[in-house]
This record gives C-alpha cells, sequence and structure tokens, in this order.
C-alpha cells in the first residue's frame, strides 16, 4: 500500500533562503505524525508544498500515491489542510463557506456531514454568523471544519491549537483522535511539546529545512537525556563537584540530575550524603518531549 | 448550491458581489446616470456627432460600455487583491481546480457584474433617451468581449498586484485613461488628428465603436475591423491570463 504521504528529497528556495533542504519522509496510512521544528524551520513551507501551495523547488512529493503536481486533482482531494494562518472570508457566514468548500470538492448536499462536523467543533450556534463576527477562536474552528467537509484520508494541521482555549484544545484533540481511529492519517505541527508527546506515535523534527531526527515518540523519548533526579537543596548546601556533569538544569535551589538507571539513584544519594548536602524536595520525572527536542536542536 | 467546483467557483464569485450589490452594481448605474445628465446638458450643443443621432442618444452606449468594462475590470481584481491580501485565496487554491475552471469562474462572474451595471444603466435612461437597436447581434458580442477582456486584464491586475495601492495605480493610470479616451463622449472625428491617431491604438476605442455600430449602424471604423481587433485581443489577454495561472504566478509561490 502506497504510504498517505511521501516526501522524496524536496527543496525550497525564496531566493537566497534555503527553505527545505532535501527532505525525505515517510508517513504511513492511519499514522498520527508529528512535524516539529522551531520558528522558521520549514514546517509550513513543507506542508504548502505538499497542498500545492507553493512549487518545491525540487524533489516530488506525494498524497495517497498522488504527485501533488502531475495528479493534483487526485491529491488535492486525499488532503486537508488547517493553514496555520487565521484566514477568512468576510462576505460569507459559517456555513455558506462550509458549503461553498464543500462545492469546491465536486461534493453537493454535504448538510449532514457539515452538521456533524460544526457539532464536533461546537460551532452549531454560529452556524449562520458571518466570519467577521467570530471570535479568533472560532475562527480557527472554522478553518478545522473547512480542511474535513469533503472527509480526506489525510489531514494536516498546521498548529490548530494556536489561540484556542483549553475546553476546545481538548474538545479538538478528542475529534482529531476519533478521526484517527476512523482511519485518517494525521500530521500535526505544533509548539506545545506536551500535546505531541501525548498524541503523535511519530515525529520528524526539523530544523534549517532539514530532517534532524525521525522516529517513533516513544524511541525518542528513550534515546534522549533519559531520566531527571529533581532535588531542592537546603540552605547552604552545595552540590558535590563529582555529580556537576549530570546537572541538567538548575533555577533558584532546584536541580535536575540526569541519571539512566533507576539503580544510578542510590549511588548519586550516597555521594550528597557523604557531603552533607540536605535535601528539603525530591521527585523523579520521566524524559519529556521538551527535553529531547532541546538536545536534538542543540547537538543537531 | 450548484455542483461541480467551477460552478461553485462562478457562484461564489457572483454572490461576492451581489451581496454588496448596492456598492457593486447599483453606485456604477448611479454614476453613469449622473455623467449622462452632466454631459448632455452641457456638452449636447457643442460637440457634433454622427447627424442623425442627438447626442444624448450618441453618449449612452457609450457609457453603458464603459460601465460594463469598468465594473468586470473591478470584479476580478478586487476580488484576487482582496483574497490575497487577506490570505484566505488558499480556499480556492487547495480544492481541485484546474487553473482553467479557475479562470473561467473569475471571468464569468466579472462579466456578469459588467452586464448588470450595463442592463442598469440601458435601464435608467430607456425612459428618457430615443435608442435604436439596428444590429443586436453586434451589441450582445462587442458587450460579452468588452467584459470578457477587461475580466481577464483584472485577474492580471489582481493576481500581479501585491498591495491595494498597486491595484489603484493600475485602475488609475490603465484602464481610466483607456476608458476616457476612447470616445465615450465624443467622435473621434471630431478630434485633432494626432489624438485621432492615439484613439486608434487604444483597444477600448473599437469596443465602443463597435458597440454603438450596434445600435446606429453607424461608426468611426468599420465594425469588422473592430471585431478584429476586440477579438484578436481576447486571445491575447487570456492566454496570456491563462499562462499566469498556469505556472501559478504570485499564487503558486
Ligand atoms: N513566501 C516566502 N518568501 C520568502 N521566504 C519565505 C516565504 N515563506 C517562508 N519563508 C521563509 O522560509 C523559512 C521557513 O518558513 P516556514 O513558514 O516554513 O517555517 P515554520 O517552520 O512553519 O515556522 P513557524 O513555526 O514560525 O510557523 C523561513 O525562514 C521563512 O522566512
Ligand atoms: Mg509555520
Amino acid at each position: 500500500m502506497t504510504p498517505a504521504i511521501r516526501v522524496q528529497q524536496v527543496t525550497k528556495r525564496y531566493g537566497a533562503l534555503q527553505a527545505l533542504g532535501g527532505v525525505d519522509l515517510e508517513v504511513a496510512r492511519g499514522e498520527f505524525f508529528g512535524l516539529l521544528g522551531p520558528n522558521g524551520a520549514g514546517k509550513t513551507t513543507l506542508i504548502s508544498a505538499l497542498a500545492g501551495l507553493v512549487r518545491a523547488s525540487s524533489g516530488r512529493l506525494e498524497v495517497m500515491g498522488h504527485d501533488v503536481v502531475a495528479d493534483y486533482r487526485a491529491a488535492r482531494r486525499g488532503l486537508g489542510v488547517v493553514p496555520q494562518e487565521l484566514v477568512f472570508d468576510p462576505f460569507f457566514t459559517v456555513r455558506e463557506t462550509l458549503d461553498l468548500q464543500s462545492g469546491y470538492f465536486g461534493i453537493r448536499d454535504n448538510g449532514g456531514w457539515i452538521d456533524e462536523i460544526l457539532d464536533e467543533l461546537d460551532l452549531t450556534a454560529k452556524a449562520n454568523v458571518n466570519m467577521r463576527a467570530l471570535s479568533g477562536g472560532m475562527k480557527r474552528r472554522v478553518l478545522v471544519a473547512q480542511a474535513l467537509v469533503h472527509r480526506p484520508p489525510v489531514i494536516v494541521l498546521d498548529e490548530p491549537t494556536a489561540g484556542v482555549d483549553v475546553e476546545l484544545r481538548q474538545g479538538l484533540w478528542q475529534f482529531v483522535r476519533r478521526l484517527n481511529r476512523d482511519g485518517h492519517t494525521i500530521v500535526l505541527t505544533t509548539h506545545y511539546l506536551e500535546e505531541a508527546e501525548s498524541l503523535c506515535g511519530r515525529i520528524a523534527m526539523l530544523k534549517a529545512g532539514r530532517v534532524v531526527a525521525l522516529d517513533t515518540t516513544a524511541n525518542l523519548l528513550a534515546r534522549s537525556s533519559a531520566h531527571a533526579l529533581r532535588l531542592r537543596l537546603g540552605a547552604g548546601s552545595v552540590l558535590p563537584d563529582e555529580l556537576a556533569p549530570r546537572v541538567l538544569s538548575s533555577e533558584g535551589g532546584s536541580l535536575s540530575l540526569r541519571f539512566d538507571r533507576f539503580d544510578e539513584i542510590g549511588a548519586m544519594l550516597d555521594r550528597l550524603r557523604a557531603a552533607g548536602v540536605a535535601i528539603d524536595d525530591m521527585e523523579i520525572g520521566k524524559p519529556d518531549l521538551e527535553q529531547v527536542f532541546v538536545d536534538v536542536m542543540r547537538t543537531a | 448550491m450548484p455542483t461541480g467546483a467551477f460552478a461553485t467557483l462562478l457562484y461564489k464569485e457572483a454572490l461576492r458581489f451581489w451581496k454588496v450589490g448596492f456598492q457593486t452594481v447599483a453606485a456604477p448605474v448611479l454614476t453613469s446616470l449622473l455623467y449622462l445628465l452632466i454631459f448632455s446638458h452641457a456638452l449636447a450643443a457643442h460637440v457634433r456627432v454622427y447627424d442623425s443621432v442627438s447626442y444624448t442618444s450618441f453618449l449612452v452606449p457609450g457609457l453603458i460600455m464603459m460601465s460594463l468594462l469598468q465594473n468586470a475590470f473591478a470584479n476580478t481584481s478586487s476580488s484576487l487583491i482582496q483574497s490575497k491580501v487577506t490570505g484566505n485565496i488558499i480556499f480556492v487554491l487547495l480544492p481541485p481546480l484546474s487553473y482553467r475552471e479557475f479562470f473561467a469562474a473569475y471571468v464569468l462572474a466579472a462579466m456578469l457584474r459588467g452586464l448588470m451595471v450595463g442592463l442598469g444603466v440601458w435601464l435608467g435612461t430607456l425612459w428618457f433617451v430615443e435608442l435604436n437597436y439596428a444590429h443586436p447581434l453586434w451589441i450582445v458580442s462587442f458587450a460579452l468581449l468588452g467584459g470578457a477582456i477587461l475580466a481577464a486584464l483584472g485577474v492580471i491586475a489582481g493576481i500581479w498586484a501585491d498591495k491595494f495601492d498597486q491595484l489603484a495605480g493600475f485602475q488609475n493610470f490603465i484602464i481610466m485613461p483607456l476608458t476616457f479616451l476612447s470616445g465615450v463622449f465624443y467622435s473621434i472625428h471630431s478630434l485633432p488628428a494626432f489624438w485621432q491617431g492615439v484613439s486608434h491604438v487604444n483597444p477600448v476605442f473599437y469596443m465602443i465603436d463597435g458597440f454603438r455600430f450596434g445600435f446606429f449602424g453607424l461608426s468611426d471604423v468599420s465594425p469588422w475591423i473592430s471585431l478584429a481587433i476586440v477579438g484578436s485581443c481576447f486571445i491575447l489577454l487570456s492566454t496570456l491570463t491563462l499562462l499566469m495561472l498556469a505556472r501559478g504566478y504570485k499564487l503558486r509561490g
């Protein structure tokens, strides 16, 4: 079976700027895939190339086995994109917007599905309201709805939760999870790494237009700087020198010390006791994606 | 709701101007009627056109055509620049629409607006200006071709311009002079030789002259020549626009 998304050796230049420097990527059908990277890494550019909004300078991209240039009709039918920018057409109401979007995909009588999406996104009460009269978060939801009108097998969400309140964020993730369970392939970009960690099965990290990490979320978490022992030291206590290389971070009186295996903790505590360090509080933290991300970006 | 991507885009473009029809249709009709009122009173005694045609009657086809052309241009150009500036152009770039469908939908909707305005001007003058309809087929042909040409030009301008003031420049420095210096308000035979020459390189002159021929059976140049020139303009501009769209110029970076 062809993958949901195939990106081969894709480059994109904007004048002197190399926005994408040879990206290779495959997303299998049914995956929940994360595309992470700092501002300007090229995430939106890659998504735009996939959607045919920009032309790649070289390389090829496919959606559900369809080349996005040569076979653009099939490729675009297979893809729903929630854009990063909050765009809307002020001439129309929410329902008109969705009816028009259905029509652009050649779908008539889409009312049932539109009602369902509106309901899922808590927009039913706003269905006949002009787009101008919606709050920012509501406009974002309409963008999500627009991306779904043609029931695309592949759904790409470019920072869908920026500026969205907690309740909706959770509702949105529930909905997107359900779509994923129903067989839709999901690609997500976000700067909220906890979101990516809890949702995505696999993650690509982009830096300056290149993929610098590509693995399952579990492997990424496992491969990086392991676990952290978080300590709050008593007043006047100083960390013994031999533990200094383990320091991940230190803020105020709190320290994070890395360890790879749990049996290292005993020895670490022994050192502290031997040095006469008082411990006010102690906590064992699991590695999180944020730490992994920071490590990857630093070393890449 | 219509079916099919092309029909939907056409419908959307028509709905877009129709929703603000007061500004996009009624206002230009009123403007043209005011021109008629003022010019016919101020100039009727001074401008000689064709012997058998009163100045006011002469003026009407020109005004109809001018408003038709300006509004066809305004529709495509303003719709495209607004969509580009606000970013909602992606709504029509993401779906599986071909560039030909894109072109046809934008141009036809703009022609519709131009024709509605033209029709409005005609209806508004009906009860106080005497008109002939010597060759209705010429009237329709030039109205359609002229509308299509200016609509295509509006697509080009709307895609080319990055900002509203660039578009305003295009409108003020190209469209307005072309339409005003085209013999709307006078027969070019009343002009000095130099300005007659200048008028002859203005394609809008042929649109208006041919259109007027349809009413009075009289024209400054043969309607066949006008048709050939206007038809060539249409082919040229459509081809250029289609090439721009096919290459994704400024739309698909
Ligand atoms: N139309 C454009 N013209 C010129 N440069 C561009 C254009 N679009 C993007 N870029 C540049 O390409 C690079 C990648 O931008 P892109 O929007 O893909 O980043 P991103 O990873 O989506 O960032 P963010 O997290 O801020 O959304 C940036 O340096 C950006 O300035
Ligand atoms: Mg982005």
